[in-house]
């Protein structure tokens, strides 16, 4: 292999706001290097192949599928996961409001869920349920059925809206 | 299964990453939003590639305009393409296009370039670029070509791309004022590939029609497009189903396929007049 291409690579971020440097493999997905090397183990790898949602994390502001990026597009970047957005409350609410619609069982899906529905929430106002349930359209959830899920979103997004105006 | 590459590059600027494609041996591949090529490296599909990440190069993305057309480049996302202002007023085919493809995560990523280079005769921008007459811009250690749509896809995965060159961007004729586009699509869930799809373009010039998911590439249906062009609707629903030669799979028959490819026929030509069907 020639020079220029590199085995592996060196990557500077900030993960959940702390800066974190790393040497990783060319071929590892993001999730594979929070879990494995950085021991975030929220997002999880299930279908590695952009289906199921479960690996959703946020990247430069943006909901992505951790499993549809490498480790090594990182640098420079900054990653908030699960246990970050928990940390500084950012998705307090929407957790409470899952926990007291019962939107979660085996709780797998979860994580993946909340970054693609804070995504959503960010937005602003109040999205109607159709809405809600294509922007959550590429995560599944193999206990609830969503409606759950769907309930527990569109609450936040009304708590939410109604301190925005109060 | 776990991916394996055969190593990874970052791509600073367009000559860069030819030269780098160049220097690969034949095992370069271009990375743009990944959401294709990394799942398909997860799974194994392709071991030992070396990765050209041109997904930094600020020049490649984006969309500008001038008097007569649009220029869309490679690396601009779904999303972008979602809600920028002159695609809606312009091309809304993109925009509806958008609505169809893939989840909210995947059209942050993913890039209206490596669509059109992965050339999935399921995907919905292939045909719709079809549709709208456009040209595909592409950059190799030769120098620069501009391909006609119609000229650019060859079979599943596979386009006039040469292994050196870079896609960098589409340009399209602007909508006239009363141009009309649609796009139809039968699809079991929100977000899947669809069994088939139809794009339709009234413009001056007469009608166009292509199809997604009835091939091994997407396909501009002429019969139908001359018998619109002469007003006769189910002359071009007859015409449209002898002329595609749609695959059977676990999706869907054949004969399947062929009948809705008619019913999205009727259905874009209702949209275009206001009827409902
Ligand atoms: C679960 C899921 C569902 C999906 N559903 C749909 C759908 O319904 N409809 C749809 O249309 N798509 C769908 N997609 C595909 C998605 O639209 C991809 O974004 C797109 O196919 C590839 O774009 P990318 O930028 O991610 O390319 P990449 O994955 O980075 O690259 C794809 C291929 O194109 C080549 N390439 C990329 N950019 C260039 C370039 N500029 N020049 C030369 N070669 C290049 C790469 O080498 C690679 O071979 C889906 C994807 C997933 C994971
Ligand atoms: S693990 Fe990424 S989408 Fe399923
Ligand atoms: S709670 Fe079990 S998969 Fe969603």
């Amino acid at each position: 292999m020639s020079e220029i291409f590199r085995a592996q690579v060196d990557i500077d971020l900030r993960v959940n706001g702390e800066q974190v440097a790393a040497r990783v493999i060319a071929g590892q997905h993001v999730i594979d290097f929070l879990r494995e090397e950085l021991g975030l183990t929220g997002a999880h790898a299930s279908c590695e192949h952009g289906v199921c949602g479960a690996c959703t994390i946020r990247v430069n502001g943006q909901a992505v599928r951790g499993c549809l990026m490498l480790a090594a597009q990182l640098d420079g970047a900054e990653v908030w996961t699960v246990e970050g957005l928990s940390d500084n409350n950012t998705i307090r609410d929407l957790q409470d409001a899952f926990v007291a619609r019962n939107a979660l069982q085996c709780g797998f899906c979860t994580p993946g869920m909340l970054v693609s529905a804070e995504e959503l929430l960010a937005q602003g106002g109040i999205p109607e349920r159709g809405k809600i349930r294509e922007h959550m359209s590429g995560n599944y959830c193999r206990c609830t059925g969503y409606e759950a899920i769907v309930d527990a979103i569109e609450t936040v997004a009304r708590q939410r809206a109604g301190k925005a105006n109060s | 299964m776990k991916a394996s590459a055969g190593g990874y590059a970052r791509a600073n600027d367009l000559g860069h990453a030819i030269e780098m494609l160049g220097s690969a041996d034949g095992m370069g591949r271009v990375l743009a939003g990944g959401q294709s090529l990394v799942a398909a490296m997860n799974m194994r599909l392709t071991t030992g590639d070396l990765l050209v990440d041109i997904s930094r190069i600020s020049a490649l993305s984006g969309i500008t305009e001038d008097a007569a057309s649009l220029r869309i480049g490679a690396l601009t996302s779904h999303a972008e393409i979602g809600t920028d202002p002159l695609v809606r007023t312009y091309a809304p085919l993109l925009r509806d296009a958008v609505a169809c493809i893939a989840h909210a995560a995947i059209r942050n990523r993913g890039t209206i370039g490596g669509a059109l280079a992965h050339a999935d005769p399921a995907a919905e921008f292939p045909a719709c670029v079809l549709a709208l007459d456009a040209t595909i811009h592409v950059t190799g250690r030769d120098g620069k070509r501009a391909i006609p749509a119609d000229d650019f896809f060859h079979e599943v995965f596979e386009t006039a791309l040469q292994p050196d060159e870079i896609l960098t961007a589409i340009t399209l004729p602007k909508a006239e004022r009363d141009e009309r586009q649609t796009l139809q699509e039968v699809t079991r869930r929100s977000g899947d590939y669809a069994l088939a799809g139809l794009c339709l373009v009234r413009r001056r010039a007469g009608h166009r029609v292509s199809l997604l998911s009835v091939g091994s590439r997407p396909v501009l249906a002429r019969h139908a497009m001359a018998h619109l062009d002469a007003g006769d609707i189910d002359g071009a629903v007859a015409a449209l189903r002898a002329e595609i030669d749609p695959p059977s799979d676990t999706q869907a028959s054949a004969g399947y396929r062929r009948h809705i490819a008619g019913v999205l026929l009727r259905r874009a030509m209702a949209d275009l007049t206001g009827e409902k069907t």
